[in-house]
């Protein structure tokens, strides 16, 4: 017998207690929690901007006229030079002055010489505090936001979604997708929380009013 | 040795393990600091959703649902890894699923693996295999990195080096670090952000250049063949992304049916972990991604003893963990032992049910006792698996197996971890009355006062749990 056979036959014979004419759907699953745990009203941007600066992340809440400039305000402080652009990102959005812009593709080596990834975003979740990234146009793969060490992500404020079962249900699963809620964080030495070990130390949101669409 | 792994060998039995820990002042007091400190973590954000228990309700129906119907949910979950570029593998035991992987790296030509924490793949043992067959297998999660810089064993779930505090840190990594690759740092102290920025430089290296990853994996959706992995440091992205094969090993009863049913099971885990919203970093990937990613999939499904835990009616309900180790930080026991005592890769109230149904209870009829049956893990557990209630079922197998009264096997439990003299003397002492009173046929009914909690066998199956509770805190905030 191969292993498969071997291990569906093992666990027919440990669910022999189950009739053989129930159907998954005759297991009763109850869905009596909530779609969404914000209150009626509640602004769910500025949940999600506080809730994201609740990971010690930078969060700026800009609109489409100020967004150069904030994108230009976030590079400075945060003293990143050479940037990687992914594919699809609006060209328009790029602030002028001495930065240097990395077009995908890129390998990880390349990626690791750069000090930073500027990106879009997918969605947002307000209850969490959550960028959800899937590389679709403006968001690079995935080693793009993963490599160097600061992110700077833009999210269009209607991407955000109220809670985790809105966001996924509006995500497809077909393309990778990666959820960040904060930079990368480990408590493995006495609980103390150090943030950024692997993943980018330092990112910056920008949530901008109403929306960007990528360039096609 | 059981061919299953699960346990490490040469472990001594939970009670003498337990004897040797308590010894230890230091484990104790940073398990003490730990468990309190993400404890209440993890209640202020439970309570901040008013639907909890509707959260728990459904997921633990959504594993009933999967566990009564195993079969056809990982057919359907090969089937959808499959049209997505993956290759699903069968894995009948712990030999099996080593053979498996082995074979996969080899394929490569490749020496070396990164790995990021799995449970399962530390079950089989399989660090020691690839070794076996040439291959280093490096451990990248920071917590793993300590651990097998240290040639140590993890003694916690979700922080596996809670037994070493910063300074054992700092020295271990200044003398170990130059033998796996690029040494610590010159003049490196012990400040967290100091140690993880030398784990920083030393992984990076590893992972620019690592051609294989193995990882374990949280959930898998049947529906989609969408597979899962929740994490922090960004070690797990590093793993899933850049290497051109990704080897995941998962246990077979982390299928869900469906991609919607992740909804409920990221609000749950995270908080229920490590007290976060969300936690950093939560990869989701289906197959393959041309141009992106590993363009190599394997899944491996592991059974290693799961079907037999399947196999008992009461038992099962175990395979609905899914290891977020609240019941670890709530237990008055895993509290003063830690985890080592436990002899096991599953520690804490879980281990106590998981291990001795994975590997026969035979070799592990201590751990069913290794409890006071206070409850407070299955008030505890996201997926409301019912530890108490396992326990009991599994000590009455314990004492048909061993042959040994419940009060014995309950009393060298007891014994080890009530360590004062006085609440010692105080539990023989009931124990002698308890016995004499109410032995019968090798199985005795409970035992009055201190040491009920420790006795109730199959006899008793509802345990006054809040009594014992009450108990254990006046006599444990009185010493
Ligand atoms: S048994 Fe429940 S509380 Fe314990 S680790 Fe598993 S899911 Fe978490």
């Amino acid at each position: 017998m191969t292993g498969r056979e071997t291990v569906l036959a093992r666990i027919r014979a440990a669910l022999a207690d189950v009739p053989s004419e129930e159907r998954p759907d005759d297991v009763p699953v109850p869905r009596d929690y909530h779609r969404s745990h914000t209150g009626p009203g509640q602004d769910t941007v500025a949940l999600f901007a506080e809730r994201v600066a609740d990971y010690r992340a930078t969060v700026t809440r800009t609109d489409r006229a100020g967004l150069r400039d904030a994108i230009a305000a976030a590079l400075t402080r945060h003293g990143a030079r050479r940037l990687a652009l992914p594919s699809g990102f609006p060209d328009e959005l790029l602030p002028s002055g001495g930065w240097e812009w990395h077009a995908e593709p890129l390998g990880v080596p390349a990626l690791d010489g750069l000090d930073g990834a500027i990106t879009l975003a997918c969605a947002g979740i307000a209850i969490t505090g959550t960028i959800v990234l899937d590389t679709g146009p403006g968001q690079g793969r995935r080693a793009l936001t993963l490599v160097p060490d600061y992110h700077l992500c833009i999210v269009g404020a209607e991407l955000i979604a109220d809670d985790i079962p809105e966001a996924l249900a509006r995500l497809d699963p077909t393309r990778p997708l990666t959820f960040v809620s904060g930079p990368s964080a480990t408590s493995d030495i006495e609980l103390d929380r150090v943030e950024g070990v692997h993943g980018p130390r330092t990112l910056d949101v920008i949530i901008v009013d109403p929306g960007i669409s990528p360039q096609s | 040795m059981t061919g299953r792994g699960v346990v490490w060998l040469g472990s001594p039995p939970f009670p003498k393990a337990a004897r040797e820990a308590l010894k230890d002042g230091r484990l104790r007091a940073n398990l003490k600091r730990a468990t309190t400190t993400i404890r209440d973590k993890r209640l202020a954000v439970a309570s901040e959703l008013d639907d909890w228990e509707a959260l728990r309700e459904s997921a633990a129906a959504i594993k009933r649902r999967a566990a009564r119907h195993l079969d056809r949910y990982l057919l359907q979950l090969e089937e959808s890894v499959t049209a997505a570029g993956g290759t699903v593998h069968w894995a009948a035991d712990a030999d099996e699923a080593n053979r498996i992987v082995t074979g996969l790296v080899s394929a490569t030509g490749e020496r070396e693996v990164v790995k990021v924490k799995s449970m399962a793949t530390q079950e089989i043992g399989l660090n020691e295999h690839l070794a076996e067959a040439g291959i280093t297998a490096y451990e990248t999660d920071l917590a793993e990195l300590i651990v097998q810089l240290g040639d140590d064993r993890p003694s916690h779930i979700l922080v596996p080096a809670i037994h070493k505090n910063r300074g054992e840190i700092r020295d271990l990594f200044a003398a170990e670090m130059g033998s796996w690759g690029r040494p610590a740092p010159e003049g490196l102290t012990d400040e967290p952000a100091a140690l993880a920025e030398a784990a920083r430089l030393h992984l990076r290296e590893k992972f620019l250049s690592a051609k294989v990853a193995v990882s374990g994996a949280n959930f898998a959706c049947a529906d989609t063949g969408t597979v899962a992995v929740v994490e922090s440091e960004g070690n797990g992205r590093m793993c899933l992304t850049l290497p051109d094969t990704l080897i995941t090993v998962m246990g077979i009863e982390k299928v869900l049916p469906a991609f919607t049913d992740l909804e409920v099971f990221l609000q749950l885990l995270p908080r229920s972990s490590t007290g976060e919203r969300m936690n950093p970093y939560t990869s989701l990937w289906t197959g393959t991604t041309p141009g992106d990613g590993p363009q190599a999939f394997h899944l491996v499904l592991l059974d290693n003893g799961r079907t037999d835990t399947l196999a008992d009616e009461v038992g099962r309900q175990a395979l609905a963990c899914i290891r977020c180790s609240a019941c670890l930080n709530v237990c008055p026991v895993y509290e003063r032992t830690g985890g080592h005592a436990y002899g096991s890769v599953y520690p804490g109230p879980i281990g106590a049910v998981l291990t001795p149904q994975l590997v026969g209870i035979e070799q592990t009829a201590s751990l069913p006792f290794a409890s006071t049956l206070c409850g407070a893990c299955y008030d505890a557990c996201p997926v409301k698996i019912n530890i108490p209630e396992v326990l009991t079922h599994l000590r009455a197998e314990a004492v048909a197996a061993k042959g040994r009264s419940a009060e014995a096997l309950a009393m060298k439990a007891a014994a080890a971890v009530l360590d004062s003299p006085r609440l010692l003397g105080a539990a023989q002492k009931a124990a002698a009355l308890g016995g004499r009173a109410l032995a019968r046929g090798g199985h005795i009914g409970r035992l009055p006062g201190p040491l009920h909690g420790w006795s109730d066998s199959r006899d008793t199956p509802a345990p006054a749990a809040e009594s014992f509770r009450t108990w254990w805190r006046k006599n444990r905030e009185n010493r």
